[in-house]
């Protein structure tokens, strides 16, 4: 899940330098940035998920 | 005979003295952190700042201006759909061929000495009582010769950030006045990552998930940081909107004002909140808000008007506030210092103000008209993808590599004994040890 988590870090930053490099229309180009974002917000979410505390190993 | 030499021509000279005000900010984040770790990491704490910003110095000067780079100088570039895209400055190492002399290049390259050791400091509040000094010293160097310098060039040295307004028209490109993005936010998500590396603190969290209170061991060590980070602030804001957004020395006037009033607002607004939720007002709480506050500063500081600061302050104490309680209750990351919620919250809220509220000088322009630029926002936002989606991983992905070649956590003895003891031999307040023997009779 964490290897996961950064993917999808990686490809929402990726699909906003993909937005800004190719769309050239404002409305489309700043959709794209925010659905990259919004990959990277699942990403984190999916990190967070990622790293419990694991009880009993810091007790 | 040589004449004397010549002076420096105002506008340097006062960039000088405001990069030399930096270091109080180091001092400040210091204490902080010391503050609110235990008394008996406290002496190791102080060494580790030390060390850390020792060490980023030093990397800085080897490698890190030759990959930051300055506006106008050499560097690598790709081309992208026809437009070029600089990654990385093509400098030399040691500063060579750095003209030492006042040179806008060399005071950037002063102040990046001493940003990435502020950069640097960051995550000890996040590995305070468990983080140990050879393994943060090695972390520093990574920092300070590779991941800060990398993006500094994208944002402060002429890279691609920059470049987003002349080649797609997104505003003036990224603007970041005084290292919201490049110190605030990368030190804060540095700090997020080795929170999760280490893990939490042993005894933080019970069986079933629930988080026990480590209160800090001083809070005036902790308030007084603040203060002498007030001061840090000032010049490193101020020096950055001239160095690296052609402010002219004029704006150091407004940048005091506005630094002032993010910090003061962010700082009160979270004693209202502990006030109002707590019956009394969180002292630890209130300073990291204050420094949530500072770190929202950094971002629009030069660009904005003294309500907008307040603003910009106000809503950064709330959101430091609620980050803070909720990385400890719902994220379970231990993060004595709160630096994540402070600096990672503040300077991405920082960020994301220049692009709602910030009035840019014009380019080109002779004439002092400012003016709200459609796409900046959008500029903005990229930087922001750009620190989560390739700053959090690339600077996870180095700390847990060391992590694999050299634990960076300290072991079950140390912890249990104390940074001080087990690292140094001594602790921070000798006199304050109880000795059994002093009260058996003789």
């Amino acid at each position: 899940m964490k290897i996961l988590g950064f993917l999808l870090l990686v490809s929402g930053w990726a699909i906003v330098l993909t937005a800004v490099a190719l769309l050239t229309e404002g409305t489309p180009r700043a959709a794209f940035v925010l659905a990259g974002i919004g990959v990277e917000c699942v990403g984190v979410a999916l990190l967070i998920r990622a790293h419990p505390v694991r009880r009993g190993e810091h007790e | 005979m040589s004449g004397p030499p010549p002076a420096l021509s105002d506008t340097p000279a006062i960039c000088l003295a405001f990069i030399l005000l930096v270091p109080l900010a180091g001092a400040g984040l210091a204490l902080i952190n010391t503050g609110l770790g235990r008394a008996r990491s406290a002496a190791q704490l102080m060494m580790s700042s030390l060390c850390v910003l020792s060490i980023a110095a030093l990397a800085y000067f080897v490698c890190g201006f030759a990959f930051q780079g300055f506006p106008d100088q050499p560097a690598h570039w790709l081309t992208i759909g026809g437009k070029p895209w600089s990654w990385l400055a093509d400098g030399h190492l040691f500063l060579h061929h750095v003209a030492l002399d006042g040179s806008p290049a060399s005071l950037a390259a002063l102040l990046g000495m001493l940003s990435a050791g502020l950069t640097a400091l960051i995550p000890l509040g996040a590995g305070a009582d468990r983080w140990r000094l050879g393994a943060c010293s090695i972390s520093t160097a990574l920092l300070a010769g590779w991941t800060y310098p990398l993006f500094a060039h994208w944002v402060w040295g002429g890279g691609w950030l920059a470049q987003l307004g002349s080649n797609y028209g997104l505003g003036r490109g990224f603007i970041d006045s005084g290292g919201a993005s490049t110190i605030q936010a990368m030190g804060g998500l540095t700090a997020l990552a080795i929170a999760w590396i280490l893990g939490p603190r042993r005894g933080k969290y019970t069986h079933d998930g629930m988080p026990s209170a480590i209160p800090g061991h001083n809070a005036v060590l902790v308030l007084f940081g603040c203060v002498l980070a007030l001061a840090g602030w000032w010049g490193l804001n101020a020096s950055g909107a001239i160095l690296f957004n052609g402010a002219d020395r004029g704006v150091a006037v407004r940048v005091a004002i506005n630094t002032i009033l993010s910090a003061a607002s962010a700082g009160l607004a979270a004693a209202l909140i502990t006030h109002t939720r707590f019956g009394k007002p969180d002292a630890s709480l209130t300073a990291n808000g204050w420094i949530g506050g500072l770190a929202a500063s950094s971002g629009a500081c030069a660009f904005v008007e003294p309500l907008e600061a307040a603003f910009i302050g106000v809503l950064a104490g709330v959101f430091v506030t609620l980050a803070v309680e909720w990385l400890e209750l719902r994220v379970s990351v231990d993060d004595p210092g709160g630096s994540i919620a402070a600096h990672a919250i503040g300077g991405l809220w920082g960020v994301l103000s220049v692009g709602i509220f910030a009035e840019l000088p014009l380019p080109a322009s002779t004439a002092p008209v400012a003016a709200r630029h459609p796409g900046q926002w959008l500029a903005q936002l990229v930087g922001i993808a750009t620190l989560i989606g390739f700053v959090l991983p690339l600077t996870y992905g180095l700390n847990w590599l060391l992590d694999r070649a050299y634990p960076q956590r300290v072991s079950v003895e140390g912890e249990r004994q104390g940074m001080d003891l087990y690292e140094l031999g001594a602790g921070a307040y000798p006199e304050f040890m109880t000795h059994s023997e002093e009260f058996t009779e003789r």
